[in-house]
């Protein structure tokens, strides 16, 4: 009988020889980006540092390629319109990326297209979409309209799709899965009709559901007593659009969800509203809950608390623990035990946050009711898209420092539906402006920016990447920057033909390391070249 | 909530010209200001007949308001018709005429009665709430003008500075008739526009151009209107309307922008929400 389990171990090894285990994503390889994040810490940092910051200013590109809608090889197909915000994976040699209803694979090492999957025209949004998970040869892509595709990754072909939620609904789903184990962990996005928010685990097999978890509470469940009623809690939305991160030790799956339903009106929604704008430490093998801690108590400005906890170990007070961080949207940076749910750190990020009159017991901001949306408005900083929103941060172990982009904005907050049963948006806000917008970096210990660099003309909160070669890729407009990650400093930068558009990345291929970013419809490979021998 | 301290980059503003913000944001609702608002906007994303959903509302008020809410969002006994799944899974009254014309006898919803033409107006009227309900861009603003405009005055001539660059008579002369009270306070809280674009001619004027100065370390200084601004390069035009762009390092050329809007911005800090309400109430009436 042992021998036997033996033989279909090693024969499982080798159908998966070209293609990815879970158990690989867990020895966190430089020679892959196997994962949304890179690893499953969401750090965004790499080890590497053959691309250091002594040598960034020779980094050079060794090749850019277009990719089109259109259908076929080459250019881009009529109106093709492709926003690259997936972050690719590279997995022996192959990229895999998408944007909405599109998955391409490329060779990493000419950019040259492999094959491109087409996803039939459909209703969904096609705001975004964050990228592809990867089991073995299968890869995993969710689409507008809520079905979650496998495909094939040696040839793109379709192996099956199963449905995740009723488009009709207003669900949207942009999110890369997530594989843990033998689940494949799904997000969904749309907050417009009320509709109940989950995170969902799927066979990797044949797309069964393994379970589902509610991000609102049903009746007699605990956290129902922050609603009015099961009603309310039910239509409470809290939508989880942005892949978690995974600690193997506890076996804990932590994401973020988003706000509460109906948006901007608050009326049929008293209470604290869990668990939306919270971050949620999630079983990945029950889908029970194991803690939360919610950034954002009865939000009512779209403040999604979904951007990515990363996880990672550090000292706190002078106590060795394992730590999960996230800058949130609605202007606070939090440091937490990853283990309890505890929060270690908590402080504003941005000096304009004027919403909340201090802390609870938790150390959850306590909303100001004089700041809810009202029908003459209120001005409130941050605006909706948030102090900062689902642009990636890093976290570099080497400085301590958690990089992130941010906006100090305001804007002027209208309740639009006054019913006493109001629903989806139920209101509106409108721009007041900015202070400005600033790349941070924050100690962890404190919550306090060590160094900031404020961009001169706006431009959008970008995605991070930093390494041990001391650096931190970001951009700004189409400038792709290298800065040293210690002090903040401009090492390099060069202007691309559009706004990078997703995450940086980064590997190595045949022993060479290489950086790699998506911007609008295109990607782009970057080394060092060494000196001719 | 002070920790964060500005770099003081000397002359070098933080706002950004209108154009950089709003390519980076995520849309969030279009046509502000460009298109029909509230209900006419939702019968007209729905593509349903205006004329339909008129009888649609007469027979919804007469027939079903009494169980299902005056806006059908649910009344006692009766629930909320527009979070109905079958409602929103609804298509051309495939699965909402069955129920309209038969009833829920077991669920206690009596037979209405209804004709298939009135059947027809109801599902019409269905579709074009839950279209409201769901799509922003429909959604209309309320009354803004709650404000005193007595204490609007006071503080546009007292803490608010704003007759330090205007004055009632001259630019402002007449501006509350040129808007309506929605727009003139977002409007006169940054005239520059925030996110989502602003109607009413949004296009700031001259007066509110930005201008840069660009010191080279050897060579005299050029001034103009500012192009564009990065870490790398700044560009702009002379007032004979000559390109000149100049590459950054670090803090060479010397580079001083002048936003003339900047107080605008300064002073999101300092506003209560009654300050804001009191002078947009003040210049509404500058007719």
């Amino acid at each position: 009988m042992r021998s036997f389990l033996i033989l279909l171990t090693l024969g499982a090894v080798q159908a998966f020889g070209q293609g990815l285990t879970p158990a690989e994503i867990l020895k966190q390889p430089t020679d892959s980006w196997p994962t949304y994040n890179g690893d499953y810490s969401g750090r965004r940092y790499s080890t590497l540092k053959e691309i250091n910051a002594a040598n960034v200013h020779t980094l050079s590109l060794s090749w850019a390629t277009r990719f089109g809608a259109g259908g076929g090889r080459g250019g881009p197909g009529p109106a093709a319109g492709v926003q690259i915000k997936s972050t690719p994976l590279m997995v022996n040699g192959i990229l895999y990326f998408t944007s909405p209803n599109n998955v391409w694979a490329a060779d990493a090492r000419t950019g040259r297209e492999l094959w491109h999957y087409q996803y039939p025209p459909n209703t969904g949004s096609t705001i975004g979409n964050r990228g592809v998970g990867m089991y073995g040869n299968w890869l995993y892509f969710e689409t507008p309209d809520s079905n979650l595709v496998s495909l094939d990754a040696r040839t793109g072909k379709e192996r099956w799709k199963v449905s995740i939620a009723d488009p009709k609904l207003d669900y949207t789903s942009t999110v890369a899965p997530v594989i843990v184990g033998n689940h494949v962990i799904v997000g969904i996005g749309g907050d417009h009709l009320d509709n109940p928010g989950f995170v969902q685990s799927r066979d990797p097999e044949n797309g069964a559901l393994q379970w589902k978890w509610w991000t609102t509470p049903r009746k007699g469940e605990p956290g129902i007593e922050t609603w009015p009623d099961e009603y309310a809690s039910s239509h409470g939305t809290g939508q989880a659009w942005i892949p978690g991160t995974y600690d193997p030790e506890l076996n804990l799956y932590i994401v973020g969800t988003g706000n509460p339903n109906p948006v901007m009106a608050e009326k049929s929604r008293k209470g604290d509203n869990l668990y939306t704008c919270s971050i949620v430490a999630i079983n990945p093998d029950t889908g029970k809950l194991a803690w939360y801690f919610q950034p954002s108590p009865h939000d009512t400005h779209d403040w999604d608390a979904v951007e990515t906890p990363i996880l990672f170990d550090g000292v706190i007070n002078g106590e060795k623990r394992k730590l999960v961080a996230q800058a949130s949207r609605n202007g606070y940076f939090f440091v937490l035990d990853r283990a309890t749910g505890k929060r270690l750190v908590g402080e504003p990020f941005i000096d304009t946050v004027n919403w909340a009159k201090g802390y609870d017991a938790k150390g959850q901001p306590i909303p100001d009711p004089k700041k809810f949306p009202t029908t003459d408005g209120v001005l409130v900083s941050p605006s909706s898209n948030g102090a900062t929103n689902w642009q990636a941060p890093s976290f570099n172990p080497d400085t301590g420092l958690f990089y992130v982009g941010t906006s100090r904005s305001y804007s002027m907050y209208y309740l639009t539906d006054v019913d006493d049963h109001p629903q989806g948006w139920g209101g509106l806000d409108s721009g007041a402006g900015s202070d400005g917008n600033a790349l941070l970096a924050i100690d962890y210990k404190t919550g306090k920016v060590s160094w900031r660099h404020e961009w001169p003309s706006g431009g959008g909160i970008t995605n991070n990447l930093s390494t041990a070669g001391n650096l931190l890729f970001t951009s700004n407009g189409q400038n792709l920057i290298a800065f040293r990650a210690s002090d903040g400093k401009i090492l390099w930068h060069s202007s691309l033909m559009a706004a990078p558009s997703a995450g940086p990345i980064t590997y190595t291929l045949d022993g060479k390391q290489h950086l790699l970013v998506a911007a609008g419809d295109s990607l782009y490979s970057f080394t060092v070249n060494q000196p001719v021998r | 909530m002070d920790f964060l301290k500005r770099i003081a980059l000397p002359g070098l503003l933080l706002l950004a010209p209108a154009g950089l913000w709003l390519s980076a944001q995520e849309p969030a609702f279009g046509g502000r200001g460009g298109g029909e608002k509230g209900i006419g906007a939702a019968i007209t994303g729905a593509k349903e007949d205006p004329a339909a959903f008129d009888r649609g509302a007469k027979l919804y008020t007469t027939n079903c308001a009494g169980c299902h809410g005056a806006t059908g969002r649910g009344g006692p006994g009766a629930p909320d018709l527009i979070r109905s799944l079958l409602v929103l899974d609804d298509e051309k009254g495939i699965l909402i005429a069955p129920v309209l014309r038969d009833g829920r006898p077991d669920a206690g919803m009596p037979k209405p009665g209804l004709s298939e033409p009135q059947i027809a107006d109801l599902v019409a009227w269905l579709h074009v709430q839950t279209y409201a309900a769901g799509h922003r861009s429909t959604y209309a603003f309320l009354d803004v003008l709650t404000g005193d405009k007595k204490k609007g005055e006071s503080y546009f001539n007292g803490a608010g500075k704003c007759n330090t660059c205007h004055s009632p008579t001259g630019d402002l002369k007449g501006i509350g008739a040129r808007y309506d009270g929605f727009a003139l306070q977002g409007r006169w809280l940054q005239p520059r526009g925030g996110r989502g674009g602003r109607g009413g001619g949004a296009a700031a004027s001259n007066k509110s151009t930005v201008t840069v100065t660009v010191t080279p370390t050897s060579g005299k200084a050029i001034s103009g209107t500012l192009d564009r601004v990065d870490d790398f390069s700044v560009s702009l035009r002379d007032s004979e309307g000559l390109y000149h762009s100049f590459t950054r390092d670090g803090a060479t050329p010397k580079v001083e922008i002048h936003d003339p809007l900047k107080m605008h911005t300064d002073m999101l800090s300092k506003y209560t929400d009654a300050d804001i309400h009191n002078v947009t109430a003040y210049l509404v009436t500058l007719k």
